[in-house]
């Protein structure tokens, strides 16, 4: 029953996207459409299912469907597991994926491969689910790599346009870079402990006494580095904001609400492994806290309204990793819900904005939108609001908790993601005022087809903003739905102690306060003195260094790509051409050889003869002299 | 000792093979009708053979007379063989200037 279940869950996507890639093209926009979203709904309904029946089973429901590979003593299942863990993300993969679907029919209704795009998003969904559900690092490693397949794919949507091609390679390649890491980590874990199974390396992990803390340091590091990859961390973060060349709902998805979360999802899952390296997690932490205030500090300045959010989304990205790095996984894994929702609903929300003014991003041509676009508008200050932590919306809550964890391990961490918080505030409201508010300065023609968008996609905007309202109940301080539900994965929140005291009060005022100030400095800025960012050419001081995000694609094209292509060019016009050289010229020079041998093969008796009778002398005076 | 060489030294019959056979060898360089080179190529054997002999007899050993008339045998197949072969060429070419033989190119 719960093997089928499982495979019904897992299978459905799968399903949809073979349906919709063979027979796409003749099914018809709207059919293909409903097909897609259905195939996600499915899932999402299965995982009503198993959230409801692992309710009773503490340990999860494990699942192997084969063995897959054995030699000697290692052995690695094709199985899944389907825990607190496991589910949780589930439920907001495909209950935001089907949401993002449902959006995704009206969006994408244009575009004339629409059945391709739905094919790609439900092979996404597929591979997200066999990520969170595999019961070993291999198999997950299935999932991880087939996202980042999806991701290339869907990035690169539009393929007509190179530029949207060189951002899907660039996110398959820096992916890449992060899964050598990975793979070298499931490696490592392979070698320590012959098994690749989460709950055998759990109970070899922590029931061992002798464990090599050399090699499993290094194992966590390089697992590190693959979630830095994945989840766009310093160094391997400058993919995420290019990605924004896909279509937005795929942003809304891929690159913000799941796949980057793959990162927190592995580490959180290999937990065990990672409470016993405290000085990857510190790595770990102090990575996530510079990658927050970095990106926060880059979207301050960005015109893209894309943009500012793929950079908000890795400066968020970063304060989950900075929770992670403090060991407070449950309080990474709350924010990764609530940032799902709110994310995905200001991504929607810019996408029915783009869709609205016929593919405008630059919020210099916008304004205004605030009267012909009141759901959007709605939605998106709810989410704004979540973001930027004021009180009671669910991003409050989650944000706090980092920092309150922030403060009690490391004060100058707590500082670094204070100011990202406030950072994050002031650019959200930039985005906001500048989006919504004040005059209309795009095109007259633009202004006359101001519309709301349809109702397939303001009712995922409306969900997704009531979800980013109250998604904070799930983990209230003190009184922790979430935390009790995960104690079976992180066996010390059994023993934590919930208090609220008045540093906590204190702390919560100062994020609260910091929020509003950063809203305030938005409001003073973009309303009261009604500035509006300056052209590309007049971005001057700083801010430049900012606008061009502190050079970083800049330095990495000069450090790494420009040499690789120059050697590739070396090796190309010299190495290459040098060997082939001297290849062909062993063939010419064959050639000429028999050419001008096969000459004296001209039929000629009498020549023949007097070579025999040459050849005879020599051999007959070479036998003499050699006497 | 009773026999010829006695007489008439080894060293004059070394010297006439050797003559012989030189003679047989330009005689095939140079020439070039075909029948005069098979000519040749038979006085080259006839030198060889006569050396046999002579060396034959210097040893007192009947095995180099012996084997002499192998040797005359084999080339009066190889004659009956070599002179059917130029005829049929002349019936083809109507020629026998080896020349004119250009068919053995490779």
């Amino acid at each position: 029953m719960n093997t089928n279940l499982a495979l019904l869950l897992l299978l459905a996507p799968f399903l949809g996207f073979l349906l919709n890639i063979l027979f796409g093209s003749r099914l018809g926009k709207t059919l293909s459409g409903i097909i897609g979203t259905m195939a996600v709904a499915v899932s999402f309904a299965v995982t009503f299912y198993f959230f409801g029946a692992i309710a009773a089973i503490p340990e999860g429901i494990h699942i192997s469907l084969f063995e897959w590979i054995q030699i000697s003593n290692f052995k690695v299942d094709f199985g899944f597991q389907l825990d607190q863990l496991s589910v949780l993300w589930l439920l907001f993969v495909t209950g935001i994926g089907s949401l993002i679907h449902l959006y995704s029919i009206n969006y994408m209704y244009d575009d004339e491969n629409m059945h391709k795009y739905f094919a790609y998003l439900n092979l996404f969904v597929f591979f997200m689910i066999t990520l969170v559900i595999g019961s070993n690092l291999l198999v997950m490693f299935i999932g991880w790599e087939g996202v980042g397949l999806c991701s290339y794919l869907l990035i690169g949507f539009w393929h007509k346009n190179q530029e949207f091609n060189d951002a899907a390679k660039k996110a398959f390649i820096m992916n890449r870079i992060g899964d050598l890491g990975l793979l070298i980590g499931i490696f490592i874990l392979g070698m320590l402990f012959s098994t690749l199974d989460f709950a055998t390396l759990k109970t070899a992990i922590s029931g061992a006494t002798d464990l090599n803390m050399y090699w499993l340091s290094v194992a966590a590091f390089a697992l590190f580095i693959g979630a830095c990859g994945k989840s766009a961390q310093i160094p391997l973060y400058t993919w995420l904001p290019d990605a924004m060349a896909g279509p937005t709902p795929v942003s809304a998805l891929i690159h913000a609400a799941t796949m980057v979360t793959a990162g927190i999802f592995m580490i959180t899952r290999l937990n065990f492994l990672f409470d016993l390296t405290p000085d990857v997690q510190n790595i770990i932490a102090i990575v996530g806290a510079v990658t927050a205030l970095v990106a926060a500090t880059i979207g301050l300045v960005q015109n893209d309204i894309k943009k500012v959010l793929a950079y908000s989304t890795v400066s968020q990205l970063g304060l989950m990793f900075l929770a992670l790095g403090l060991g407070a996984y449950e309080v990474a894994v709350f924010h990764v819900i609530t940032h799902a929702f709110f994310k995905a609903c200001l991504f929607l929300g810019s996408g029915s904005v783009i869709h609205a003014l016929h593919g405008e991003q630059d919020m210099r041509n916008m304004g205004g939108l605030k009267k012909a676009m009141p759901i959007t508008f709605a939605t998106m200050l709810i989410a704004s609001l979540a973001i930027s932590g004021v009180p009671l919306f669910s991003g409050f809550f989650s944000k706090d908790e980092i920092l309150l964890v922030a403060f009690h391990h490391n004060i100058p961490l707590w500082v670094v993601a204070s100011i990202a918080s406030i950072m994050t505030a002031f650019y959200m409201f930039r985005l906001m005022f500048l989006t919504f508010f004040k005059e209309f300065r795009g095109t007259a023609e633009q202004k006359h087809h101001l519309h709301e968008s349809s109702p397939l996609i303001t009712i995922p905007l409306i969900v997704l903003a009531f979800l980013a309202t109250i998604g904070g109940l799930i983990s209230l301080p003190g009184n922790s739905w979430l935390n009790e539900y995960l104690t079976p994965i992180l066996p010390k929140l059994a023993t934590a102690e919930h208090h609220l005291g008045t540093t906590e009060y204190i702390l919560m005022a100062i994020a609260v306060i910091g929020g509003l100030v950063g809203i305030g400095i938005a409001y003073a800025k973009y309303i009261k003195q009604n500035a509006v960012p300056s052209e590309d050419a007049a971005i001057t001081g700083f801010s430049k260094v900012l606008y061009n995000k502190y050079y970083v694609d800049e330095f990495y094209d000069a450090i790494f790509v420009k040499p690789i292509n120059f050697l590739s060019r070396f090796f190309r016009d010299t190495v290459e051409s040098g060997l082939s050289a001297l290849v062909f010229g062993f063939g010419k020079l064959t050639n000429e050889i028999s050419y001008q041998g096969k000459k004296v093969q001209n039929g000629s008796i009498g020549l023949y003869l007097f070579a025999f009778v040459l050849g005879l002398c020599a051999i007959v005076s070479y036998l003499f002299l050699a006497q | 000792m009773n026999n010829i060489l006695n007489h008439i030294g080894i060293e004059n019959y070394i010297f006439l093979s050797v003559i012989l056979f030189c003679i047989g060898v330009f005689g095939v360089l140079y020439r070039r009708n075909a029948i005069i080179v098979f000519m040749s190529i038979e006085i080259m054997l006839n030198a060889v053979n006569l050396l046999f002999v002579a060396f034959s007899t210097y040893h007192q050993d009947a095995q180099g007379q012996v084997f002499v008339f192998f040797s005359m045998a084999v080339a009066a197949a190889e004659v009956a063989v070599g002179l059917a072969i130029l005829v049929s060429i002349f019936r083809n070419l109507g020629s026998i200037t080896i020349d004119n033989l250009k068919n053995l190119k490779g």
